[in-house]
C-alpha cells in the first residue's frame, strides 16, 4: 500500500505507454472473453447426445441400376445376409440417418382439422427392432409388433395408409402432452386419420440438428419397411469390430446382388465427426487465436516493463541505496503491473460485453454469462504478472552501486 | 534522404535484435491472421455470373396456403412445376430455365478408363437456355435446343471432370452415357466451369464441384430419374405424387435473363400480374408475392457466406489491432530508449520533420519485413484451410490482388502504429538530453 503514490506518480510521467499497456489488455480481455464463449458454446453442440449408441454402429447402403420392382424382397435377403455375419449383434434397415445426407420432417397436429401444426417433428421410418439396433432407450409403451409394420411401396402409393402406430422421442412427448402419458395418445401426420403413439424412447435426435432448440429432439418412428433403394442399412456390433464388419457387410451386399451401385458406408462416429467438422475447426481457430493474443500480450508487458526498468536505473539505484531491499523493488514492479491490468481489466469487460451485445444481434448467440467476467480477470492478472516477473527481478537484481551511477 | 533513413533504421535494428524481432513478429501474425481469414472470406463471397450476375435473376413466387402465412416473410425458394412451365412458355426474358438437382447410376461402357465398376453420380434436369443464360464454355459440342425441350430428346450434357472419367477425357459427343438403365447420347461436353458459390441451386451444396451430368428436364421426369435437393409440400397430406404437374409442392429454381439491370422491375411486374391471375383463378390464396433477386441480391437474402466465416474476419482483425497496440508500444519504448540519439541528431540541425521522417521509415521498414513474414503466415494459413476438409474449403487461394492487400496493410497499419512513437520521437528536447547523457 506504501508502494502505491510512487506508483502512481512515475505512470503519469510515462501516461501514453501505461495507457497503450491498459488498451492492449482491454482489447486482449474483450476479445478472449468473446471467444472462450464462444468455444464452450461450440463443445456444447459437439457433446449433443444422439439417444443412439454412437460407439457400435455402422451404416451402408446399396441402390438398384435402374427400375427394382423386388426391392423388398431382396431387402429382407440383404438383412438375413448381414445378420448372419460373424460379429454382427443386430441389423435393420432405416428411412433416414441422423448426420446423413437426407432428413424428412413433417408437421404435427393435435386434432383433425388444425389450420398450422402443433409442431415439425423429424420421420424415421423403420421395422421392429429398429429401435433396439439404433440403441434407443424405450421409456414407455413397447416397440412395433410384426403385424403393424408397412412395406414401403404400399405406404407411398396410398393416399393415406391407415399406420397402426407410431414410436415418439420424450421431448417431443412432454411438448405435445405436458404432465400426460403419452401412450395411447392420438397424432394427425398425414391427412385426417388419427395414429396412436405406442411407444416412447428416451431420445432420438433429427438428421440434421440445427442447436436452435429442443425441435432437434422432436423424432416420431413410423412404422414403414424402407427397401434397399431409399433406406440405409445400419448394423449393431463391438466397437472394435466395426471395421471389419462393415468390409464383411459391403462384400456380403455385393454376393446376395451384383447389379447394384454401393453407397457411401462407414462408422456412425465418423458420419458424425463430418457434421461437426466445421464446429471443431472453429473451435481450434479460436483456441489458436486466444493463445495468440495471451502471448502477443505477455511479449507487449515483458517489452514495455524492461524499458521502464532500463530508464529507471537511476530510481531504483537510488531506492536500493536508500535501502529499500530487493523484494521491494520486485513489489513495486508487480504492484504497478497490476494496477495496469487491473484498468485494462475494467475496461476490457466493458467491451467484451458490448462485442457481446453486437454478437448477439449479428448471430444466435446467448447473452455472454457473468461467470466469463471473474475467470477472464483472473486469467489476464496471472499472465500479467507472470510476464512481469523477468523485468522485475532484473530491476531487484541490479547492484545499487551500478544503478547510482547509471551502469545498468 | 530516404534511403538514410532506411540505412538508420536497419542499424537501429541490429543494435535491438530482440526488441525488433519482436516487433516484426508481432505484425506478421496480425496480417498473417488477417490475411488468411480476409481470402477465405473473398474466395466465398465472389461473384459466380462475372458481368452478367446484375440482370441474371432467381424468380420466387408465393404459392403456399394462406393459413401458413407470416405477414413480411419471403416466399419460400422454388417453384410448383406447374409454375415454372407456365412462366417457361411466357418466355418473358431474355432467356429462362427451370432446373432441379438429381442423381442417377451409371454404368460404365466395358471400354471406361481404368475398368470402372457401375457409380452414383449428381446431375441437373433444366431446360436449353440453362447453359446461354450461365454462360457455359463447351469443350466439345453444343448445349440441346428448345426442340430437344420439347421433345423429351434422350441427350446429356457432361462436365468435363465427368467426361474425363467415363470416356477418358476424349471428345465423347454421340457417344451413349448409360444411366438408369437407359441410354443418353451425349450432344455436348464443358470446359471447365465451375461456380462459386453454387448459386442456382443452394440446396445441394453451397460450396460444391459442378454436378456431372445435364439431362433435359423432361427427359428425367419422363424416365422417372430422381431428384436431389429440398421440396416443400403443403395440402392435406393426400397429395399425388410430388413431381405430377398440379402437385403443391415446390422443388423447382427458375432463372430469368434480363437484357438490362433496367428491366429488373418490368419483369417484377410480371410476376406480380402472374401472381394476381392465379389468385384470381384460385391457385394462389396468398395476395401476390413475388420476387426476382440478381445473383447478388440473391446470395445475400440466403446468407450464403457462413456466419464461421465473417465472425473469424472480425476475430482476425481484432487480433491484428492488439498486435498494432503491442507494437505502437514496443516502438515507442524503442524511440524513447534513443532519446540521447535523437537529442545529439537535432543539436547537430536536424529539424524535427526529419526525426519524424526518420522514425516513421524505421516503422515502415519493420511493416516491410512484418508483411514478408506475414505473407509466409497467410499462406501457410490458406494451406491450413484447404487441409479443413470441408467442402467450401478448396476454393480458397492467395491471388496477386491478396498479395498486394497484404503488404498494403503491413506497411499501413505499421507506419500507423509508428505515428505516435515517431511524434513523441521529435517532442525530445535537445538540452536536456545532451545534459543528461
Amino acid at each position: 500500500m506504501l508502494q502505491l503514490r510512487p506508483i502512481l506518480s512515475t505512470l503519469r510521467r510515462h501516461r501514453t505507454a501505461a495507457l497503450l499497456i491498459v488498451i492492449e489488455i482491454a482489447l486482449t480481455c474483450a476479445i478472449v472473453c468473446n471467444a472462450v464463449f464462444l468455444i464452450a458454446n461450440r463443445l456444447d453442440r459437439l457433446q449433443l447426445g444422439t439417444g443412439l449408441a454412437d460407439a457400435e454402429l455402422v451404416h451402408l447402403g446399396t441402390r438398384s441400376i435402374g427400375r427394382n420392382d423386388n426391392a423388398a424382397a431382396g431387402t429382407r435377403e440383404d438383412l438375413a445376409a448381414l445378420r448372419a455375419l460373424p460379429g454382427v449383434r443386430s441389423a435393420a434397415i432405416v428411412s433416414v440417418i441422423p448426420f446423413g445426407n437426407q432428413m424428412s420432417a413433417s408437421g404435427i397436429n393435435l386434432k383433425p382439422d388444425q389450420e398450422t401444426p402443433t409442431i415439425h417433428a423429424a420421420m424415421y421410418s423403420g421395422d421392429v427392432g429398429l429401435a433396439a439396433t439404433l440403441g434407443l432407450r424405450l421409456v414407455s409403451g413397447r416397440d412395433f409388433k410384426p403385424d403393424e409394420i408397412a412395406e414401403q411401396d404400399a405406404f407411398d402409393k396410398a393416399d393415406e395408409y391407415p399406420l397402426a402406430g407410431v414410436i415418439i422421442t420424450s421431448a417431443m412427448a412432454q411438448r405435445l402432452f405436458p404432465g400426460h402419458e403419452a401412450v395411447g395418445q392420438a397424432i394427425y401426420i398425414f391427412g385426417k386419420s388419427p395414429i396412436r403413439i405406442v411407444g416412447v424412447v428416451d431420445r432420438l435426435v433429427s438428421p440434421h440438428p440445427d442447436h436452435a432448440d429442443q425441435s432437434d429432439l422432436y423424432s416420431v418412428i413410423l412404422p414403414v419397411r424402407p427397401n434397399f433403394d431409399d433406406g440405409i442399412y445400419v448394423l449393431r456390433t463391438d466397437t472394435a469390430q466395426r471395421d471389419t464388419v462393415l468390409k464383411a457387410a459391403v462384400a456380403a451386399l455385393d454376393r446376395v446382388n451384383p447389379h447394384r451401385v454401393a453407397q457411401a458406408h462407414g462408422t456412425f462416429e465418423d458420419l458424425r465427426g463430418e457434421y461437426y467438422k466445421a464446429d471443431v475447426s472453429m473451435v481450434w481457430l479460436l483456441v489458436g487465436v486466444c493463445v495468440a493474443l495471451l502471448v502477443v500480450t505477455a511479449f507487449g508487458i515483458v517489452g514495455l516493463a524492461s524499458f521502464w526498468v532500463q530508464q529507471r536505473t537511476k530510481m531504483i539505484g537510488t531506492r536500493r541505496a536508500l535501502g529499500a531491499t530487493r523484494g521491494q523493488i520486485l513489489r513495486y514492479f508487480q504492484t504497478e503491473n497490476l494496477l495496469l491490468t487491473s484498468a485494462g481489466i475494467g475496461i476490457g469487460m466493458l467491451g467484451a460485453f458490448a462485442i457481446n451485445q453486437w454478437l448477439m444481434t449479428q448471430y444466435e448467440l446467448p447473452r455472454l454469462p457473468l461467470v466469463y467476467l471473474p475467470l477472464g480477470a483472473l486469467a489476464l492478472w496471472a499472465l500479467g504478472q507472470v510476464a512481469v516477473l523477468a523485468p522485475a527481478r532484473r530491476a531487484a537484481a541490479l547492484p545499487p552501486a551500478h544503478a547510482m551511477r547509471g551502469l545498468s | 534522404m530516404f534511403l538514410y533513413y532506411f540505412d538508420l533504421a536497419l542499424r537501429s535494428f541490429r543494435s535491438a535484435r530482440g526488441l525488433t524481432a519482436l516487433m516484426v513478429l508481432t505484425i506478421a501474425m496480425g496480417i498473417g491472421a488477417s490475411m488468411t481469414t480476409l481470402t477465405t472470406f473473398r474466395a466465398l463471397s465472389g461473384d459466380p455470373l462475372p458481368g452478367r450476375s446484375d440482370r441474371v435473376l432467381r424468380v420466387l413466387l408465393d404459392a403456399e396456403p394462406k393459413a401458413t402465412f407470416t405477414p413480411g416473410k419471403e416466399p419460400g425458394t422454388q417453384l410448383t412445376r406447374f409454375d415454372a412451365e407456365a412462366l417457361l412458355r411466357d418466355k418473358h426474358g431474355v432467356r429462362q430455365a427451370m432446373m432441379t438437382g438429381g442423381g442417377a447410376n451409371v454404368e460404365p461402357a466395358t471400354d471406361a478408363p481404368g475398368g470402372l465398376k457401375p457409380f452414383e453420380t449428381e446431375a441437373r434436369y433444366t431446360t436449353a437456355d440453362f447453359f446461354p443464360m450461365f454462360g457455359t464454355p463447351f469443350l466439345y459440342g453444343q448445349a440441346w435446343s428448345a426442340a430437344d425441350d420439347a421433345a423429351n430428346a434422350p441427350v446429356v450434357v457432361l462436365s468435363k471432370a465427368f467426361n474425363a472419367k467415363l470416356f477418358g477425357g476424349g471428345n465423347s459427343v454421340g457417344r451413349n452415357v448409360h444411366a438408369d438403365g437407359a441410354d443418353l447420347r451425349v450432344i455436348g461436353v464443358l470446359d471447365d466451369w465451375q461456380p462459386v458459390p453454387y448459386f442456382f441451386d443452394l440446396n445441394v451444396g453451397r460450396y460444391r464441384k459442378t454436378e456431372g451430368m445435364f439431362v433435359p428436364f423432361g427427359t428425367a421426369l419422363e424416365r422417372k430419374m430422381g431428384t436431389n435437393g429440398s421440396m416443400t409440400c403443403w395440402g392435406d397430406g393426400s397429395t399425388p405424387h410430388p413431381h405430377d404437374l398440379n402437385a403443391p409442392c415446390s422443388w423447382i429454381q427458375y432463372w430469368a435473363e434480363v437484357a438490362t439491370p433496367a428491366d429488373k422491375a418490368a419483369y417484377l411486374d410480371y410476376l406480380t400480374r402472374y401472381s394476381a391471375q392465379q389468385h384470381a383463378a384460385g391457385r394462389f390464396q396468398r395476395d401476390p408475392n413475388a420476387r426476382a433477386h440478381d445473383v447478388v441480391a440473391w446470395l445475400s437474402s440466403q446468407h450464403v457466406v457462413p456466419e464461421d466465416v465473417r465472425l473469424q474476419v472480425w476475430l482476425a482483425f481484432g487480433f491484428l489491432a492488439v498486435c498494432l497496440v503491442n507494437t505502437v508500444g514496443l516502438l515507442l519504448a524503442k524511440c524513447l530508449r534513443r532519446s540521447p540519439e535523437i537529442g545529439v541528431r537535432r543539436a547537430l540541425g536536424a529539424p524535427r520533420h526529419q526525426i519524424f521522417a526518420q522514425f516513421l521509415v524505421e516503422a515502415g521498414t519493420i511493416g516491410l519485413a512484418g508483411g514478408v513474414l506475414g505473407l509466409a503466415f497467410a499462406a501457410f494459413g490458406v494451406w491450413c484451410v484447404r487441409q479443413g476438409t470441408s467442402s467450401r474449403a478448396q476454393w480458397v487461394h492467395l491471388d496477386a490482388a491478396t498479395l498486394l492487400m497484404t503488404f498494403a496493410l503491413a506497411i499501413g497499419a505499421s507506419v500507423l502504429a509508428g505515428l505516435l512513437p515517431a511524434w513523441k520521437a521529435c517532442e525530445v528536447s535537445p538540452a536536456s538530453q545532451l545534459k543528461s547523457s
